[in-house]
């Protein structure tokens, strides 16, 4: 059976209203791989020809082609172009997934970023031809410092699990250096999955903290938890149900009395960034994701940069490499010997996201220490509207005042036949990202929304609308129409189980096309 | 402020719809002692001709590799970048989307990073690669990891000509996973002595190595898989593969590499791109996202994230990585430089690069009292110097030629490396410039 066929067979409606002669559906245009537009001898690049030379490869030369195609620059553009039509982006509108802080990126930031001073200066440049790379990256520390209230921020991590690996790293370091050899991390049931993952690789036994009925840490259960054995607690506050631990400084201090640390998971920083300092709750490490709360570019998955602010007791044991205030100005301290011999070592090549650092300036020195404290206050308010215009629909996994992200779960959904993931697919037909599903565990389907600061009140007022819209329809018994969903993107749900099954990582000369043709 | 559209009146309706006196009272859970009454001790906001004011003043400071004759490698590589590849990478809905968790709003990053995955496998020679990690020496210490869960051994065996930042991140991970890392002395022009014994879960080796020199890794490759080890090949300069023989047909098991030398800037150092691959058998034991491909209700191609289940946000504390934000939109520039290149531009530009680096290896080697170490390069190799090479590269950059690298930067406690200077040529190098550096290079040492 041919696709053609099994679109019409499958949803007669809209395959017949979409019927087109090519398959592209006006401003949905189809795209075929780069590997299958190869027009032997296209170039998009003119180079010279190479300058007489005595080949010096040691024998080694590549025998054979390679196997890439060849296309023209506007071959090329197109295909892209193309390709990114096909993305939905914060550009294009609302991205609620929680606990991502899907926010504006100023295009200002983009251009700094840019400028040759910063994007072509090479990170083995002489010193004394970088000064202002480590002015703005020691501003940049300053900035960070500041609104965590922490004394020492390590810079080299390149994204928020990296910065989670640096800092735990830095607590083992500092246990190992008083000759405590603890095994236990204490991680709550509702964390990130990177929290957990990074404890393991840090050589560390998990231990999951049960949430009490209000979706917060129970203080209970994680003092009987605690024990000279435990290295440190975990914790994401505000936590990823949406909600500030109010029990935070109890917290804390049964985790120092048992002698353990105390780790927070900074990617929810948007909500409290100029209200509230993590050094004021008893935090001694926590990283912070620039491409969260300080806007660098989410990029489709990255590049990120995981800044992790550390306590006194923390910060001898910091990644290289340093840069501290010298005799002779900013120095870059490279090598573990001096001051910096207790260091951890290097965490990745050279000196950390450069090109995120001066975004994240940028981003910080254009809102101001007024401006980020009403990040926070509009982040919170924008999620709190939400909430309260959502209410009478959804269910809200834990009543009252939310932070910066509001948590539901698919109560609402009971006897509807429509599910959490048939719910979210019919937001994309309606314009939107859906919010993040699934996550956290701690609640039966979770739909957590976090619509940013940078959402206007109009913006929101269109999305409760359609959400509520769609919960009435849910409940009206229309289920068919949500398993159908999405019906208008350029593809509709794809089977992840066949892929999983028989993986098809990448494209191969020869497909087989037999099977197509049955 | 410019990027905060609430005004103050939608603030007052929407505190008003909650139904809460003022926006304190939504942050009443902060215990009243961890509360800021007022602003923190920073700059108030500023339009965007001040902050781009202040911003540019920094950047001024320093010199841009592109305004001096240029010669820094060292697993950080100047190449021309196309005009199209930043632009396609600034469209909106590339820069401004997350990772695709919703594949039917995110077909155009899944289809690119299927065809980055294949680019990538077809350039090292692999099977299979992964959607990007952070960079090359995370990739190295990923692919360490990697081999001790296939192998079920405890030791990690890395040649001294291994670039000294991926050595350096292989120990820092291995300090708190329990491997056990050897590494071997660092010896310019003389191949590592490896041993291999039945601990032994890999062996790392570079090519082309820090020093700039090509080693033929089959026979390696073959002593790794009689001893049951895996053989790691890292690649710091990428589009060293556009002349030489890939790592995948000398018998690599997995290739960590950094793809930074292809669409995307220097950057100081990041952000960069971390390439990834490996034979398809040990798919199921690779960190980071992998897409896949597949079909869609209607019976339509279509891409996926998939085999999830290594990962964090499913698999958490069992996971093969923690990483989750990778380099997504560094894979883009990459994959979208390398196909404007294509296949006979990929060889060219290799070419181009060998050519220069030739070319300035004889200039700089005819100096007295220089003398070049490597029997073979691609585009970056090393001298020794009559007088301490970190001497010799303030010098030169005091005369306006940024000359390399000293060796003594990464090895300040070696003197026997006190000489060694590490120089690179790229298709940016121009005779002028070769020209500049030889006269310069002979004055410093007169």
């Amino acid at each position: 059976m041919t696709s053609w066929s099994q679109a019409l067979s499958a949803h007669p409606g809209a395959a017949a209203e979409t019927a087109t002669l090519t398959g592209n559906r006006g401003l949905q245009l189809e795209e075929p791989l780069l590997f299958e537009q190869d027009s032997p001898g296209h170039c998009g690049v003119d180079l010279p020809e190479p300058p007489p030379h005595k080949s010096r490869l040691g024998g080694l030369e590549r025998q054979g082609p390679i196997g890439l195609p060849g296309l023209s620059e506007p071959q090329i553009v197109r295909h892209f172009t193309r390709l990114s039509q096909k993305n939905y982006a914060i550009d294009s509108g609302l991205y609620p997934l929680g606990s991502c802080t899907m926010k504006h990126n100023p295009r200002l930031n983009e251009k700094l970023a840019r400028l040759p001073g910063f994007a072509d200066l090479h990170p083995l440049q002489p010193t004394s031809t970088t000064k202002g790379a480590l002015e703005l990256i020691d501003t940049l520390a300053h900035w960070l410092k500041t609104l965590t209230g922490m004394p020492a921020v390590a810079l080299s991590p390149a994204a928020g699990a990296h910065g989670e690996l640096c800092g735990m790293m830095t607590i083992r370091a500092a246990l190992t250096a008083r000759g405590d050899a603890r095994r236990r991390i204490l991680v709550p049931e509702s964390a990130h999955g990177t929290n957990p993952a990074t404890a393991a690789i840090c050589g560390y036994a998990i231990e999951n903290i049960a949430a009490n009925p209000r979706g917060q840490v129970d203080l209970a259960a994680l003092k009987a938890s605690l024990g000279s054995d435990v290295a440190a607690l975990m914790l994401t506050n505000p936590n990823t149900c949406g909600l500030f631990e109010d029990e935070i400084l109890e917290i804390a201090a049964a985790v120092h009395a048992a002698g353990a640390f105390f780790y927070c998971d900074g990617a929810n920083f948007n909500a409290i960034v100029g209200r509230v300092r993590p050094a004021d709750l008893g935090i001694d490490a926590l990283h912070l994701n620039l491409h969260k709360t300080f806007s660098t570019p989410h990029g489709g998955g990255g590049p990120g940069s995981g800044p992790v602010a550390l306590a006194a007791a923390l910060a001898p044991y910091a990644p290289l490499p340093w840069i501290v205030h010298g005799d002779r100005g900013l120095e870059l301290i490279e090598h573990a010997a001096g001051s910096a011999a207790r260091s951890i070592g290097r965490l990745k090549g050279f000196h950390g996201q450069m090109g995120m650092f001066v975004r994240a300036l940028s981003y910080m020195m254009s809102h101001g220490a007024d401006g980020l404290r009403q990040v926070a206050e509009d982040a919170v308010l924008n999620a709190n509207y939400l909430r309260v215009r959502l209410a009478g629909a959804l269910s809200q996994s834990f009543p009252g005042a939310c932070m910066h992200e509001v948590l539901f779960d698919d109560r609402f959904l009971k006897d509807t036949g429509v599910t959490t993931l048939d719910f979210a697919k019919a937001l994309i037909d309606e314009g939107f990202h859906p919010m993040t599903m699934y996550f956290p565990l701690v609640v039966h389907g979770a739909l957590l929304i976090e619509p940013t600061e940078t959402e206007s009140k109009a913006s929101l007022d269109q999305f409760a609308d359609t959400v509520n819209g769609l919960a009435a329809r849910a409940k009206s018994g229309d289920a068919a129409s949500f398993q159908a969903a999405p019906r208008l993107t350029p593809r509709r749900r794809l089977d992840e189980t066949t892929a999983a099954r028989k993986p098809v990582l990448r494209w191969r000369p020869d497909p087989p096309r037999q099977q197509a043709a049955e | 402020m410019r990027y905060l559209p609430l005004t103050p009146g939608d603030r007052s309706d929407m505190l008003a719809a909650i139904g809460v006196p003022s926006i304190d009272a939504l942050f009443a859970d902060v215990p009243a002692a961890a509360r800021l009454p007022g602003l923190v001790d920073l700059p108030l906001a500023q339009g965007e001709l001040e902050v781009e004011r202040a911003i540019s003043r920094m950047a001024a400071k320093n010199t841009a590799a592109g305004s001096v004759p240029f010669f820094i490698g060292g697993g950080v590589y100047r190449h021309h970048v196309p005009a199209a590849v930043d632009h396609l990478i600034q469209r909106g809905e590339f820069l401004t989307s997350y990772t695709p968790y919703q594949p039917e709003l995110a077909q155009g990053t899944l289809q690119s990073l299927f065809e980055f995955q294949t680019q990538v496998a077809l350039l090292t020679g692999m099977e299979v690669a992964n959607a990007s990690l952070y960079d090359g020496a995370t990739a190295c210490a990923e692919a360490v990891a990697m081999a001790h869960r296939i192998t079920r051994r405890g030791k990690a065996v890395l040649s001294g000509a291994l670039h000294p930042h991926y050595r350096e991140v292989c120990e820092t991970y291995a300090q708190f996973s329990g491997l056990e890392i050897v590494t071997l002395k660092p010896m310019p022009g003389i191949a590592d002595p490896i041993d291999i014994d039945i601990e032994t879960a890999c062996v790392v080796v570079q090519y082309p190595d820090f020093f700039g020199e090509l080693r033929d890794c089959s026979a390696l490759a073959a002593r790794c898989h009689l001893a049951g080890a895996l053989l790691i090949v890292v690649v710091t300069e990428i589009v060293s593969l556009g002349a030489v023989k890939p790592p995948g047909a000398m018998g690599a098991d997995i290739v960590a590499a950094e793809g930074q030398s292809i669409g995307n800037a220097l950057n100081f150092g990041g952000p960069h791109v971390g390439l990834f691959a490996a034979r398809e058998q040990h798919v199921r034991q690779m960190p980071g996202r992998l897409v896949g491909q597949t079909t869609d209700a209607d019976g339509k191609r279509g891409w996926v994230l998939t085999l999830s289940t290594r990962e964090q946000h499913i698999r958490r504390e069992k996971a093969t990585s923690n990483i989750c934000t990778n380099a997504g939109l560094c894979a883009l520039a990459f994959t979208i430089h390398l196909a404007l290149l294509g296949e006979a531009g990929l060889a060219r530009l290799a070419r181009l690069n060998h050519a220069a680096a030739c070319n300035l290896a004889d200039r700089l080697a005819s100096l007295p009292g220089v003398s070049l170490v490597n029997d073979s390069f691609f585009n970056e190799f090393s001298l020794r110097l009559p007088v301490p090479a970190a001497q010799a590269v303030a010098a030169l950059a005091e005369k306006g030629v940024l000359g390399g690298v000293a060796a003594s930067r990464f090895y300040p406690e070696r003197d026997d490396l006190a000489d060694l200077l590490l120089v690179a040529a790229t298709e940016t190098t121009t005779p002028e410039d070769i020209d500049i550096y030889g006269k310069a290079l002979a004055e410093v040492l007169r």
